[in-house]
């Protein structure tokens, strides 16, 4: 790690003015900057920890419907408390990571990440849920722009973010053997007016939405609907523990097997 | 009844209670005044030529007490190898200086260039980001086969060739062996890579150097599983320190695995800057460069055949392996594809035949070396999957192709030159059969394939080798060290008991498990018995622990100490109960005079041997303290049978483990508790190499795995509840307590039972593979499924 200084403040407001220093960024529940920090392979000269602002955080029912989950929530909460609300999204947060990283890491820690193989994107995706930030609102097909990429500006901070409740929604991941992230996973949501499928894990350019597999499933909300759908291997990410190709097909698996979960 | 103390009694492990409450003692844990920290700047470029490490910006950073680099070492010794092998054509094998840092030339991703000695980690490490590296990138080598060609780049230009040696055993059998296989009825055929492996202990090396101008004294604490062979490998060949000015501690360590037997760079330089700074020095490795600084395991490539006759026997086995050593030769890493592998390549059978060729070879890698069970797991591997491969071209059952073909009467001398001293390999495949309920396994097949699933069984057996000996063959092969061990046996007055033993404890449990000899042998309470080892300044030169070897040799050295104890106590006791020495009898932790009702207790005999007022001072001398130091004739050889039942996903490849059983023979049992343990340990890295843990390199020499991220270790969630049974027994001949060694059985054993498991799991869904290498990814099962 090289020094840097650290802010605590406990408001939205505070946080954004303490943003404003030069070279700031925010801090959550650090489970993917620490480490990053630590291999020295980031240099903020202040952290702005999000870590107490209390209004940032808790899983609430808002009046429209939605669930609507603090920006600093940590994984662990949103498995318990959106388990009655939305199970599906409770069941994707309750896979993350191991214990300690379920009780450290935040919902806004990761989407703002948006690592390519990372849960919440797909959930977050699937849904067509809302990232509320300090200044705005960004709906979920507008804010991520690719592997680690999002429509963020500086100093800008998720603070909340909205989902709809779909009928039935369900996340299968397939975890990549030694991080357990995912190598591939899929959020189905099913709503009354339509199916959406978000991918992660896959595709070089991050979570994506799987429109075919969405054609097909509004249409047909049965596993057989699916037959004969294939994603091109060629864009997706391989490595040691997968070959676009492979990917691709457990695309496909994963999203079948969300579906018999739900029928 | 099981016993509550003793030999057979699965006490609980004293050291447990320090490890599980943090009172543990490990080397990060020692801090000495004045100490400053050294950080390595290592290459991040595999293999090119290193033109100038400038430090002068450096320098001047804050906090910075000194900057080494290459040149400060050209005139210390060369990191010594510790074993010479002689190749086949009678040459001694190509032996390259390894230098403290690097000089001249870098050869793998991770080796160190420069050392920044600095008041903290932190400023050590700023300061390493100043210094200016040039280096001239060369191509690196990386393909074993490849490195062997001619024209190759080559690692160590003074060298002919990346070739090490070229080692035929026993060459005088080839064309024996040769000739069987032309006449042979069948001959099954297999390629195969043995995974490169990092052994990944739970607590990374450590190493703190010391030195006392006063004195001139030097002091290194180190992760070690074998203190006084580092005090010997560094004092003598590195830093020419004699071992009375240097002393080396090895506390509390949190595994080895092997990878700590090995004398590091970095111990050489902590204990050099302890005395170029005046000061101590410290390392603590990150477990980042764990992965490119400690001596990976296993990496061998081979293809071995089985010629067989019309009636099913084998006749004759030969093999060709690569063996990978990395950019350097490690402490032992000629000896784990020779004299580890080649002389176990019979097995559990009685093959007439044997010939095995290994060419091990330089790579722009980290060098390889010993990893828990060390060229026993490769040999086992390689034939056990052959012989599963037989067994289906043949269309007969594997395991009564095994059965057929077991070694049955011991002694049996092998043609791999080794002799078997006992065994009972149809007694262990019968217990397997037993417990891992094979009759249940056609209708548990059923229930996973109600569910989708694919369900296959795979067993092995295996024979190893523990406590490799004797010290004066082991010299004829080559090794540059004896192979003893020692202890001092210390009684106190009242009747307690201290043994320093040269063994080392890194999780084995000696300090539970050595008391309960004692404690057997004299009748007395475990809890009097104390175990103290890992520093040469207070135990007797002894060799260590690797190689299962802690309790048939250090045991048994142990035992030895304790009979001299015994002995002068009888003596003792004959005066105090005048009677004659030879009707003096020592039972329950009392001499009696047999036949009398007449008796002393222990301590009343050692209380004697101290306050000495009514001995035979004329006859011994006072005191009651022993040493001995114990050469086994032999290895120890267990044996045993393995079975694992695996379910496997066909849509995705997944496989997971649903069932595993292993029936051992260790010969005699001290703690079975303890005995369970280590082969539970090793049965979790065993399944690891099987189906998810890999090294791997780029062809630019860049580790690809190079943190948990990508490799991938097994979790207690990838893990059955074992069934593990040690009730047979054919206890050890040459050793005085009939044991044969445990620690490693697990790893050598397990891989190819997972591996025949998977394919019988493919079969059984409509696809017949030949083989699929470790580790049996998800993405390559279901490659080989729809290949
Ligand atoms: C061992 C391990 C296993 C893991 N497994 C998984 C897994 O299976 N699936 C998965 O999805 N993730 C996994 N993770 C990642 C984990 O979910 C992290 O918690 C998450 O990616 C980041 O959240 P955080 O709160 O820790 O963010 P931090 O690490 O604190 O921050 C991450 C980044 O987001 C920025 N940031 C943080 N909060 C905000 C905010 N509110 N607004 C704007 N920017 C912000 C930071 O500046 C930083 O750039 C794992 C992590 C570890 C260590």
């Amino acid at each position: 790690m090289y020094n840097f200084d650290v802010e605590k403040p406990t408001s939205i407001a505070d946080a954004v003015k303490a943003l404003s220093r030069d070279e700031a960024q925010p801090l959550s529940g650090g489970q993917t900057l620490i480490p990053t920090l630590k291999a020295r392979l980031a240099m903020p000269s202040v952290l702005v920890s999000l870590s107490g602002i209390s209004e940032m955080r808790g899983v609430r029912l808002a009046d429209d419907g939605r669930l609507c989950i603090g920006g600093g929530t940590v994984h662990r909460t949103v498995a318990q408390e959106a388990e009655t609300h939305y199970p599906g999204l409770a069941s994707l947060a309750a896979r993350i990571g191991d214990p300690a990283v379920r009780n450290r890491g935040t919902i806004g820690g990761s989407v703002a990440n948006n690592d390519p193989s990372a849960c919440y994107p797909a959930g977050v995706l699937a849904s067509g849920a809302t990232i509320v930030t300090n200044s705005r609102e960004i709906e979920a097909d507008n804010f991520f722009q690719g592997m680690f990429s999002t429509a963020l500006e500086e100093g800008e901070i998720v603070t909340e973010v909205k989902f709809p409740i779909p009928e039935k929604a369900r996340y299968e991941k397939f975890i990549q053997p030694a991080s357990r992230f995912p190598l591939v996973a899929a959020f189905v949501a099913k709503f009354n007016d339509g199916v959406r499928v978000a991918v992660t894990g896959a595709s070089e350019n991050g979570v994506f939405r799987w429109t075919e597999a969405e054609t097909a499933l509004s249409a047909d909300f049965s596993a057989k609907a699916l037959e004969g759908l294939k994603l091109d291997g060629g864009s997706m990410i391989s490595d040691l523990h997968g070959s676009g190709t492979y990917r691709a097909h457990l695309v496909g698996v994963m999203t079948k097997r969300a579906v018999l979960g739900l029928i | 009844m099981p016993k509550d103390g003793g030999i057979g009694a699965s006490s609980k492990r004293r050291e447990d209670i320090r490890f599980l409450t943090g009172e543990g003692n490990y080397t990060d844990d020692i801090n000495l005044r004045g100490q400053a920290y050294v950080f390595f700047l290592r290459s991040d470029i595999a293999h090119g030529t290193l033109n100038s490490v400038d430090t002068s910006a450096a320098e001047s950073m804050p906090g910075v007490v000194k900057i080494f680099t290459g040149a400060d070492f050209t005139e210390v010794g060369s990191i010594p190898c510790g074993w010479q092998i002689t190749d086949k054509h009678g040459e001694v094998m190509q032996e390259p200086r390894h230098p403290v840092l690097a000089f001249g030339k870098v050869r793998h991703v991770g080796e160190p260039i420069a050392a920044v000695v600095a008041e903290t980690l932190g400023q050590a490490r700023d300061a390493a980001e100043a210094i200016e590296v040039d280096i001239s990138e060369l191509p690196a080598v990386i393909d074993m086969k490849q490195a062997v060609k001619e024209g190759a780049p080559k690692v160590h230009d003074d060298l002919t060739s990346n070739l090490c040696y070229d080692w035929g055993f026993v060459e005088e059998n080839k064309a024996a062996v040769d000739k069987a296989f032309e006449d042979a009825h069948h001959v099954t055929t297999l390629e195969l890579v043995n995974n490169r492996l990092v052994a990944n202990p739970m607590e990374p090396r450590v190493a703190v150097g010391d030195y006392a101008r006063g004195t001139g004294d030097h002091t290194l604490y180190t992760t070690s599983q074998n203190p006084h062979v580092i005090r010997l490998l560094m004092g003598a060949f590195v830093l020419g320190i004699p071992e009375h000015k240097l002393r080396v501690v090895a506390p509390d360590v949190g595994g080895g695995f092997g990878t700590k037997i090995f004398h590091y760079q970095e111990e050489a330089f902590c204990t050099f800057a302890a005395k170029a700074c005046n000061r101590p020095v410290k390392w603590t490795s990150s477990r980042s460069e764990a992965f490119m600084s400690d001596a990976h395991g296993r990496d061998h490539v081979t293809k071995i055949q089985m010629a067989l006759d019309a009636d099913n026997n084998f006749t004759a086995l030969r093999t060709d392996t690569y063996a990978n050593m990395g950019a350097y030769l490690s402490t032992f890493a000629p000896s784990v594809p020779t004299w580890l592998h080649g002389t176990l390549m019979a097995g559990n059978y009685k093959t007439p035949l044997i010939y095995v060729n290994v060419k091990a070879v330089f790579t722009n890698t980290v060098p390889v070396d010993a990893y828990r069970g060390a060229g026993r797991p490769e040999a086992t591997y390689q034939l056990e999957r052959l012989v599963d491969k037989c067994a289906h071209e043949l269309g007969v059952d594997p395991i009564a192709l095994r059965r057929q073909n077991f070694i049955t009467e011991f002694p049996y001398a092998t043609p791999v030159a080794v002799e078997y001293d006992t065994g009972d390999y149809i007694a262990t495949m019968d217990k397997l059969e037993e417990i891992a309920d094979i009759a249940g396994f056609e209708a548990r097949r059923k229930e996973s394939e109600a569910k989708g699933k694919l369900r296959g069984f795979g067993v092995n057996c295996y024979i190893e080798a523990c406590g490799i000996a004797p010290s004066n063959l082991v010299g004829q092969l080559g090794a540059r060290a004896g192979l003893y061990e020692s202890a001092t046996v210390r009684v106190n007055a009242t009747g307690g008991l201290v043994v320093m033993t040269g063994s080392h404890s890194h999780g084995q449990g000696h300090e539970t498990a050595f008391p309960q000899v004692i404690a057997e042998m004299i009748g007395i309470d475990e809890s009097m018995i104390e175990i103290v080892h890992g520093d040469t300044a207070n135990t007797p030169m002894g060799m260590g622990t690797y190689g299962s070897r802690s309790l048939a040799v250090g045991g048994s050295a142990m035992v030895r100490a304790t009979e001299k104890i015994i002995a002068k106590a009888k003596k003792i006791a004959s005066h105090l109960l005048e009677a004659s020495e030879g009707d003096i009898e020592l039972k329950d932790g009392a001499f009696s005079v047999a036949g009398t009702d007449k008796s002393v207790a222990w301590g009343d005999v050692t209380l004697a041997a101290y306050v000495p007022h009514n001995y035979p001072l004329e006859d011994i001398e006072p005191g009651l303290e022993e040493t001995a130091f114990y050469d086994p004739s032999n290895f120890t050889y267990p044996s045993g049978a393995y079975a694992c039942e695996v379910e496997l996903d066909p849509e995705t490849g997944h496989v997971t483990i649903e069932r595993f059983a292993a029936a051992d023979d260790f010969g005699n049992i001290v703690n079975p508790m303890i005995v369970s343990g280590q082969v539970h340990g090793g049965i979790a890295q065993g399944i690891g190499q099987a189906l998810m843990e890999n090294c791997a390199y780029d062809s630019d020499g860049q580790l690809l795995s190079a943190s948990y991220m990508d490799y991938a270790m097994p979790r207690a969630s990838d893990l059955p509840f074992y069934t593990v049974d040690h009730s047979c027994q054919t206890p050890c001949t040459h050793n005085p307590l009939g044991v044969k060694g445990c620690g490693e059985a697990g790893a050598i054993g397990s891989p190819p039972a997972v591996v025949n498991a998977v394919l019988d799991a493919m079969r059984s869904g409509g696809k017949n593979v030949d083989h699929i290498d470790m580790p049996v990814t998800p993405q390559r099962v279901w490659a080989a499924m729809n290949g």
